[in-house]
């Protein structure tokens, strides 16, 4: 049962034979089992868990059971439940029980999931390893000595482990698909705008945008369909006309064009990745999809931006974290200045001070031409080379990341390093772009790749198809990490 | 050697929205501390804010009003600074491209009408309020106030010395609430200016090095504030110094201002567009819908009062100096033409004059308002009425509008019961003055000599046997007939 994917235990849950309570003590127990090691959860509440799961019960002998209903799911750090902590992975909020939901929280509660618990993740969503998280890291479940990516590297981890069917993630430069490559499942970021950002604690508010995580397109879809929408609490949020994610997952790859920048087959990626990637791109033209190689000739500017822009954004959103009205306060301090200095010295890690830093520098008089309204030039730029590259093909594909997970403590005193893990995830948000990950096979040391899809705005259902497809003639989603077998 | 005082204003106008410019609290006054605080006001972890359409409805008024350009994308920015009063730790405003640029305002300066040009007026929160009294040793945070829309209003460098600039503020003041976008409420900070104040040398060109007096809550502190500061640069200056550009308080106890920050200690504000909000785009419809809707303005006002209902300037800038005065005015004149329709313009400027000077000396004697006057608009238009077709006396109307201010009834019925009627039967008024003419032989001589004073001794015999009521007109156009035929 463990080993189902959401939209079988959705069906389980329809026929009856299995109870919303009797799936959700499966997952506690697991996590019980195997949290100490994978560290994926900051905050687990069973009791809440077997309440939500009964009233699902309830809902579903009362005839109103919606498509999701009963389904258990794992909510990342950063978005707020109310009567719940909610962490984001730092000590500055390590007290923090947030008294509303996010937008994402309300609607899986209003489709009837059972909120199983909070995930770990680096701090405030910096970092690509989960190793800022206050915390600590949580680890990857085929290779615990090896990081699960990050930001969203908990909800990662739960899912991989089969500690949970599906969870939420966040995405601002990669941390929903950097994660799920290395942890062997599925993520999607949306569309910029899709998802409501109410709730979710801001990194970099032109960027971040909510996703879900889970272990096969198929599921991704009905989460979108639940996770999706306008909300008038977001000025940022579109109003569209609702959409059927699942709409296109049986739609043929006959005449599909795939475009292959060159730019993402370059030097700097580990063979083996390369080679996987190799492999599944072969297969969808094997299967009717007509490949197109283009450039995107500014995406190599596309780390440099993203280091100026998410930092600057998150140094002005980070600014509220003062000790004033909740969260740490530093015990003792001699004047105002004193206390924020201490509180923000004492709540915040290295990473999240690095950005802060240099957030503040780029925005700072004389400085801000120079970097941040060139960055957003050549942001714009960047947007523009995917506009014209979509017009000669449907989606982009090529690796989620240069390599495969990479071990705990890993260039851990070398952040431009760090950085440039980032490098194929980062161009899609600063264009606003959908983009998912999926798993397409390993390296010999048994870690998993991801294969990365990138389509224009509001292409997610057409990835999702596509990704599906794959999906249904391969079986990589479908292995159980080495270090937590069933 | 002359110093000429330079001046500009920033004023802070509180928009009269009913909820805050980016949540859905309430912005009403002196409700208990952080009690018309949303989790957006208080910056909680993941907020967003969201614009309020009436706050902008409101700064495109202005923009109208002022002749200003009406910017049909505008942007918010963030300026960051840290302060416990300030919840996310920036101030959302605009920066670079605000709602309302240029624009220009009027002001009477002495008998002379001064333009003074808007630079821009833009629209931002206010933050909320530290109250370092009530706590011991500690400083209490109340956000209620956080998010409260305004529209920040500044002008150029060209008002000249302590009384324009305050003329300029009561303009300012006058117009932000004849357009309903500020209810002016100077001790609740509806509505605080801060003044640049530099001074140079007669003929100069350059402006200039200038001080920024922070938070002026009265006209009369502006005033104390700009000439004690315009002062303190000329002395200073004199003296060979130089001015420091800083900001300064004004200390009303003391009648001075002191130095708060200096430029050094200036905070870089990291000003950049909000990533939570769109551009402010504005359409023609929206636009033409508010100019549709616009009230007529002041200066309109003034000059049609002037050409049509031929009042002069005097009282036309009186009656225009607040919207509620004029709708009164409009309303009572609307009358008073309906009741007396052959009467001429001149009669009736000089009656409804009468009228509202007694009106305004009630009013200042009992420290009420305009719109709380216990006699309405057309009672008092019937007063007038009978002054004019000659029923009463001024004398007598004082004494009737007394009595209508105390809620006796109308001016007929008040008229009727005090028996108040002027005796304009030429008749009655012929036989009182030939009794008048037989008994006072002396002043009748006095006057034939050619003492024309004595005419008035005998007008006030003839008025005081008629007790009052004799039209003092026509007994004195009597009189002088039997004297002189």
């Amino acid at each position: 049962m463990l080993n189902s994917t959401l939209s079988e235990l959705a069906g389980a849950l329809a026929r009856g034979s299995i109870s919303s309570v009797e799936l959700t003590r499966l997952c506690l127990e697991r996590i019980a089992r195997l949290n100490g090691v994978l560290n994926a959860f900051i905050t687990v509440d069973a009791e809440r868990s077997l309440r939500e799961a009964r009233a699902a019960d309830e809902r579903r002998a009362a005839g109103r059971a919606g498509p999701l209903t009963g389904i258990p799911l794992a909510h990342k750090d950063i978005y707020c439940t109310r009567g719940m902590l909610t962490t984001c992975g730092s000590r500055m909020l390590a007290n923090f029980v947030s008294p509303y939901d996010a937008h994402v929280v309300e609607r899986f509660a209003a489709a009837g999931t059972v909120l199983l618990g909070k995930t770990n993740m680096d701090e405030f969503a910096m970092g690509s390893s989960n190793e800022t998280s206050y915390f600590g890291p949580a680890k990857n479940p085929w290779d615990t000595a090896h990081v699960p990516g990050g930001s969203s590297g908990g909800s990662a981890a739960a899912v991989a482990a089969r500690l949970a069917p599906a969870a939420t993630g966040t995405d601002t430069g990669g941390s929903i698909r950097q994660p799920a490559a290395f942890t062997g499942v599925c993520g999607l970021k949306p569309t910029y705008g899709v998802v409501s950002r109410y709730g979710m604690i801001a990194f970099a508010s032109s960027l971040d945008q909510g996703g879900p995580m889970a272990r096969c397109a198929e599921d991704l879809a009905l989460l979108m369909n639940a996770m999706a929408g306008h909300d008038a609490r977001d000025s940022t949020s579109l109003e569209r006309a609702t959409e059927d994610y699942s709409r296109e997952l049986s739609a043929p790859l006959a005449g599909l064009r795939i475009g292959l920048p060159r730019e993402y087959f370059g030097a700097g990626i580990a063979p083996e990745v390369l080679a996987r990637v190799r492999e599944a791109i072969a297969w969808f033209e094997a299967h009717g999809a007509r490949l197109v190689e283009l450039d995107l000739p500014n995406s190599r500017l596309a780390v440099p931006v993203y280091y100026v822009i998410a930092p600057a954004e998150a140094s002005s959103n980070l600014s509220r974290f003062d000790g004033v009205r909740y969260g740490h306060r530093a015990r003792g301090y001699a004047d105002l200045a004193d206390m924020y200095c201490r509180t923000r010295a004492e709540g915040f890690g290295a990473e999240v001070k690095r950005r802060i830093l240099i957030g503040t520098y780029v925005l700072s008089h004389g400085y801000y031409d120079a970097y941040y309204l060139q960055a957003q030039k050549v942001r714009r730029l960047i947007a523009r080379d995917f506009a014209e590259a979509f017009e000669r093909c449907d989606l982009i594909m090529g690796p989620t990341a240069p390599s495969t997970a990479f071990a705990l403590g890993a260039n851990r005193d070398d952040p431009v390093q760090r950085y440039l893990n980032d490098i194929f995830t980062i161009p899609a948000p600063l264009a606003g772009l959908p983009a998912l990950s999926i798993p397409c096979g390993f390296d010999a040391a048994g870690l998993p790749v991801g294969l990365q899809l990138t389509g224009k705005h509001f292409a997610e259902a057409r990835l999702l198809g596509a990704a599906h497809r794959y999906q249904q003639a391969t079986d990589w989603h479908r292995r159980v990490p080495a270090a937590t077998p069933l | 050697m002359s110093w000429e005082i330079v001046v500009g204003i920033e004023t802070h106008a509180q928009l009269a929205t009913r909820s805050k410019i980016f949540s859905g609290a309430a912005t009403a006054f002196g409700a208990a501390p952080n009690t018309q605080a949303s989790a957006v006001d208080i910056a909680l972890p993941g907020v967003l804010p969201v614009l309020n359409g009436a706050a902008v409805e409101c700064a495109i008024r202005f923009g109208i009003a002022v002749g200003g350009t009406i910017n049909r994308r505008s942007v918010f920015a963030r300026k960051n600074y840290f302060y416990p009063d300030l919840p996310k730790g920036y101030q959302i405003s605009q920066y670079e491209l605000p709602v309302v640029a240029g624009g220009s305002i009027s002001l009477a300066v002495g008998d002379l009408q001064k333009i003074v040009r808007l630079t821009r007026a833009h629209l931002e929160e206010d933050a909320g309020k530290s109250l370092h009294e009530d706590f011991h040793g500690m400083t209490g945070i109340d956000l209620n106030r956080a998010g409260t829309p305004l529209l920040e209003i500044v002008s150029e460098p060209e008002l000249r010395g302590a009384a324009e600039a305050v003329a300029y503020a009561r303009a300012m003041h006058a117009l932000v609430r004849w357009i309903g976008i500020c209810d002016g409420n100077m001790q609740e900070g509806s509505f605080r200016c801060d003044a640049n104040v530099s001074v140079r040398r007669a003929g100069d060109a350059a402006l200039g090095t200038r001080c920024e007096i922070k938070n002026l809550n009265s006209f009369r502190f502006m005033e104390q504030a700009i000439a004690y500061e315009a002062r303190r640069q000329i002395e200073i200056l004199e003296g060979g110094g130089r001015i420091e550009q800083e900001t300064r308080l004004f200390d009303p106890e003391r009648n001075e201002t002191r130095s708060m920050r200096s430029k050094e200690e200036a905070h870089d504000y990291r000003y950049f567009p909000d990533p939570d909000l769109l551009p402010l785009v504005l359409n023609e419809q929206d636009i033409d819908r508010i100019r549709s809707q616009m009230p007529e303005l002041p200066e309109a006002m003034r000059e049609r009062f002037m050409r049509d209902y031929e009042l002069p300037k005097e009282m036309a800038q009186a009656i225009t100096s607040s919207r509620e005065t004029a709708e009164d005015f409009e309303a009572f004149w609307g009358h008073l033409l309906k009741l007396t329709a052959n009467c001429d313009r001149i009669q009736g400027a000089q009656a409804a004059n009468w009228v509202m000077m007694q009106i305004g000396a009630a009013l200042n004697k009992s420290g009420l308002t305009i719109t709380q006057v216990p006699i309405s608009p057309l009672d008092r238009a019937t007063l007038v009425s009978r002054i004019i077709d000659g029923t009463i006396s001024h004398r007598a109307a004082g004494e009737v509008l007394g009595a209508m201010w105390s809620g006796e009834g109308t001016a007929d019925a008040i008229i009727e019961r005090r028996g108040l009627q002027q005796i304009s039967d030429a008749g009655a008024i012929e036989q009182l003055v030939a009794d008048v003419l037989a008994a006072n032989p002396k002043s009748v001589g006095e006057f034939r000599a050619g003492k024309d004073k004595a005419l008035n001794a005998l007008v006030g015999q003839v008025m005081k046997a008629s007790r009052g009521k004799a039209n003092p007109a026509q007994v004195n156009a009597l009189l002088r007939r039997k004297l002189l035929g």
